[in-house]
């Protein structure tokens, strides 16, 4: 069976037509072309199929489309604003965090709900946020680096304005 | 030259593919999607061993939504497989399975759902046979053979080298360690799951998109097994999502999409699950090691004997390479005068092991570094002091004929020594310092050991004279340079390699270059991402076509200036002579005078290592143009309540000969730390009732953010005179000694030997058990496989002999050659 499914994605009004049990991660790959999200093991274990759902992370391969009408839903195409990257985007990207990168959206998203609820934040803060997402290729030290490093920038940002 | 004197080599820039990673623009394999395109899936056996009878696929065929369904009958009856030697897989099996996993049948159909459904439909009458699960079962059942080639019954391989009198020198020895230990097998886990797009086209034409390390191999197998002219084959490697050398093999999935597209006449997409990952592996082997080494009271080796049997798996994969590397490469890092080798691959019915991150050599450099720790200790000898004093001589040869030429391996091992505290930290740590408060059940520990791995293959998988790695560099007038090259980025930055070698040759910027990289139609052929080679082969290839643009470009530019050639530099993106440099012509306007000059500006450069295999048989497994050198230092608590080792520091000094871009080759230094971890403490592929115990991220344990230590990294720069820019590899060889610095580490804390990876906490409180109960407090094999290894081949150890002087290299520039 079928559902028509209308979904608020980076925000834009997406609608789609899809069977009732296609996952959110299916969904934006396959109907919406949004490849950047990743899938690792469509079991809800590795964290690279994560996207943000109203601002928090949500393993896009065991949610249903269905659950997030109407809920404002960000992959990572929707982190940059304008011709400007994310202080994240920028800093993984300068300090070598995303080698194959196949984690890299994931581990965006899931550092962007950290960052929005503790803007400052120890290691110990960001190792345990990003817990459940893994990487193979950077053992991690580069990634960490990265988000102390936006975090710092946004603050400094914060300041400014 | 200094590093002051380079423009872009040495500076810490981002990768050229890191902007469009960041924002999920790059395509992986399954992120492309093209017009009619089909989806497959492989129906695969859940038997270990049996034979098929029959496969009945009309009822998965009248399923609608079902565009084709194929058995082996489907395909030419050709079998293939990455060695020449070994040519034992079929893309779909015909006869008989040999493990779980094995693929019998393929459907295509409109969707990836439809075809999973069909897959279900396909009755397989299967004639069980007996499952050989382990190496003792398969060499106790002879009568039941996996395979009917090899060097015996169930025997892929079996090799037996000398170098010297092995014997001689252990009879002379103030102390003799005879060890036995057990490296389990363990997959790459890489995050992507493996992927493939076919199309067919109707002028005949096939195209591969794969995420695959090797695309010159996959093209070379395609034309073989689909019986079609390679010329009418183009593969293309996609960006790929980890490799760490499980894409390194030619695969069934990629063959059966493309004959699907071809009967269907439509794209066809096949993605592997997490599951399949597990089962199509080839992963670190399973290997038992025995070892028995001969030391001098002041610690000196005086030979070396090692025997390893190693756990192949169903097919041979690269197993022929892997047993060598069990050997091989062992005899590069310290002095040892004399050395034998003794090794044999045995088939089982589970799924394939190959090559795995540091491939072969993992495994017995776990077992040496623990016998030199066992050793110093016997003999009273700090373990660092120790191995400082063995150390390689370098540009010397080693007893089994492998040239070595820089080693900044004592500089590494007092780098670590001194950056973690070694002195101090062993005395106040450790199971004999007494460690207060003495009530609590964690002890700290401090544990060394260091590494040595080739930077490239010295020879080809297939035996060719052509080079390893080819690059074509071709300027445009708007100034940008383009370059196409084999090379295949698995996340390791080949491509920034690529754009960095040729910007600094050029003097232009990074940003300027344009890599087009892995398309078997575009590029010129480099063999692979595999054997650390990439670097070093990429980017000899890439500077030296890199130079010859530039000569032609300084020739039309002198013309233009009325200087020499010789007078002019490529800096900041002109050419111009430096004393002069107001007259400078900006790059994009000496490129338009070369043009003028010679017409299409492109030039090829290519690379081949030096011809320096030892002239034994054999000996073609294990030359290098040069090796890398790693030290670590690992400081951890260990609970003796539930047997959890905590890791709180690792230190590693590698010696990279040069750093291209230190960020970049720190982040290959941290992820191989971070692997070895993994594998030292948790990551096991192992089998129940025949099946993998564990094939999903949830069970199969990897290291988070949270059991990843601080890797505190230190580069040693010893400018190899074989290496681009004097630099040597990264990628794997810093994973070597972390395993065994671990077990050392817990020893150090404990008093236990953990003669067996992974060091699980049941396996340290059995250790500790014994310990209380006064018995010997290790955990380890305990049996050896009743196995003759065939009779040596007795050559004369070359230990201590000089390198060459001039080196005689394939495709050099006459200058340089």
């Amino acid at each position: 069976m079928k559902v028509r499914v209308a979904l608020n994605v980076n925000g834009e009004f997406r609608e789609a037509l899809v069977p009732v049990h296609k996952t959110l991660l299916e969904v934006l790959r396959e109907d919406l072309e949004l490849t950047g999200t990743k899938h690792g093991c469509e079991l809800g274990e590795c964290g690279t199929c994560t996207v943000l759902v109203d601002g928090e992370p949500v393993l896009s391969c065991l949610a249903l489309p269905i659950e997030t009408a109407g809920r404002r839903i960000t992959t990572v195409e929707g982190m940059a604003e304008g011709g400007q990257l994310h202080p994240l985007q920028q800093a993984f990207a300068e300090l070598g965090a995303a080698q194959c990168g196949y984690c890299t959206p994931g581990i965006l998203l899931t550092a962007t709900a950290l960052l929005a609820r503790r803007p400052s934040p120890t290691r110990k803060d960001v190792k345990e946020a990003l817990a459940g997402n893994l990487c193979r290729c950077t053992g991690y030290t580069k990634i960490l680096d990265a988000v102390e490093l936006a975090a710092l920038r946004m603050g400094r940002q914060e300041a400014r304005t | 030259m200094t590093k002051n004197e380079f423009a872009v080599i040495g500076r810490p820039l981002p990768k050229v593919d890191a902007w469009a990673k960041v924002v999920g623009e790059t395509k992986y394999a399954d992120d492309l999607f093209l017009p009619r395109m089909a989806y497959a899936k492989l129906l695969r056996s859940a038997h270990a061993h049996a034979r098929i009878r029959s496969i009945d696929t009309s009822r998965a065929r009248a399923l609608p939504g079902v565009v084709a369904v194929v058995t082996a009958d489907d395909l030419p009856r050709v079998k293939f497989g990455i060695l020449p030697v070994s040519q034992d897989e079929e893309a779909l099996c015909a006869d008989k399975v040999r493990m779980v996993g094995d693929p019998v049948a393929a459907v295509a159909a409109v969707d990836e759902e439809t075809a999973e459904q069909a897959c279900r439909l396909i009755e397989v009458d299967y004639e069980p046979l007996p499952a050989l699960m382990s190496i003792f079962d398969s060499l106790a059942h002879p009568e039941v053979m996996i395979h009917e080639y090899g060097d015996g019954p169930n025997v892929h391989k079996n090799v037996a080298l000398q170098f010297g009198d092995v014997e001689a020198a252990l009879e002379g020895a103030d102390l003799v360690r005879e060890d036995v230990f057990f490296f389990e097998g363990n997959n790459h886990l890489p995050m992507e799951q493996h992927a493939a797009v076919a199309h067919w086209a109707r002028d005949g034409k096939l195209t591969l998109w794969s995420s695959t390390q090797t695309p010159h191999y996959v093209h070379r197998v395609l034309a073989k097994v689909l019986d079609t002219p390679a010329a009418h084959i183009r593969v293309i490697a996609t960006p790929v999502g980890g490799g760490f050398g499980g894409k390194t093999d030619p695969f069934a999935h990629e063959i059966v999409a493309c004959q699907l597209s071809k009967l269907t006449g439509r794209p066809v997409k096949i993605a592997l699950t997490r599951e399949e990952v597990f089962y199509t592996h080839r992963g670190r082997h399973p290997v038992l090691m025995w070892i028995r080494t001969g030391f001098t009271r002041e610690g000196d080796i005086t030979g070396c004997h090692l025997r390893t049997w190693l756990d192949g798996g169903a097919y041979g994969s690269y197993g022929v390479a892997s047993t060598f590397y069990t050997g091989v490469i062992n005899p590069v890092t310290y002095k040892i005068p004399v050395y034998k080798f003794e090794g044999a691959r045995i088939f089982t019915n589970k799924p394939p092991c190959g090559p795995k991150r540091g491939h072969g050599t993992v495994q017995p450099r776990f077992a040496l570094e623990c016998q030199l720790d066992k050793a110093a200790e016997q003999l009273g000898l700090d373990p660092a002091d120790m191995r400082r004093r063995i150390v390689a001589e370098p540009f010397t040869k080693t007893a089994n004929h492998l040239t070595v030429t820089t080693i900044g391996l004592g500089e590494c091992i007092d780098k670590v020594v001194e950056a973690s505290g070694w002195r101090d930290k062993r005395a106040r740590f450790g199971v004999s310092a007494r460690q207060a408060p003495r009530r609590s059940p964690k002890k700290r520990g401090l544990g060394i050991a260091c590494s040595a791995y080739l930077t490239g293959a010295g020879t080809a998988i297939y035996w060719n004279d052509m080079p390893h790695s080819g690059v074509i560099v071709r300027a445009d007038r708007s100034g940008g340079v383009a370059v196409l090259c084999g090379a295949t980025d698995i996340g390791q930055g080949s491509d920034s390699i690529l754009a960095y070698l040729t910007a600094e040759v050029l003097g232009i910027e990074p940003k300027d270059v344009h890599v087009h990289p892995a398309d078997t139609s575009l590029t010129p052929v480099d063999l692979g991402s595999y054997s650390s080679r990439v670097t070093l082969m990429c980017g000899m290839a890439a500077i030296q076509a890199a130079e010859r643009l530039r000569d032609a470009i300084f020739k039309a530019v002198a013309r233009k200036l009325e200087v020499s050639p010789a007078a002019l530099v490529a800096r900041e993106r002109k050419v111009g002579v430096p004393d002069d440099w107001d007259k400078a012509v900006p790059f994009a306007r000496a490129v338009e005078l070369g043009e003028a000059l010679h017409g299409v500006l492109a030039f090829p450069g290519s690379y081949a290592p030096p011809k320096r295999a030892g002239k034994y048989k054999g000996g073609g497994v294990g030359p290098s143009p040069c090796y890398s050198y790693s030290a670590c230092v690992v400081e951890l608590t260990v609970d003796e309540d539930t047997g959890t080792v905590e890791l709180e520091n690792v230190w590693i000094g590698h010696d990279i000969g040069r750093a291209l871009n230190p960020l970049l080759v720190e982040g290959q230094v941290e992820g191989s730390v971070y692997m070895g971890i993994g594998e030292a403490l948790m990551e096991e592929q192992v089998f129940r009732k025949n099946l993998h115990k564990h094939p999903s991220m949830l069970d199969y344990k990897s290291p988070t953010t949270l059991e990843t230590p601080d890797i505190h990294t230190i580069l040693v720069e010893t400018d190899d005179p074989e290496g681009p820019f004097g630099a040597k590899e990264a990628g794997q060889g810093p994973l070597l000694p972390v395993i065994p610095a671990i077990a050392n580490a817990i020893h150090h804390a404990l008093g236990i030997r953990i003669d067996e990876v992974p060091i699980t906490p049941d396996k340290i409180l059995k250790a500790l058990d014994l310990k209380r109960a006064g018995k010997p407090a290790r955990v380890g094999p305990e049996r050896l496989p009743l196995f003759t290894f065939k009779e040596p081949l007795v050559v004369e150890s070359a230990f201590g002999q000089p390198a060459e002087a001039v080196v005689s290299r394939p495709f050099a520039s006459d200058d340089k050659r």
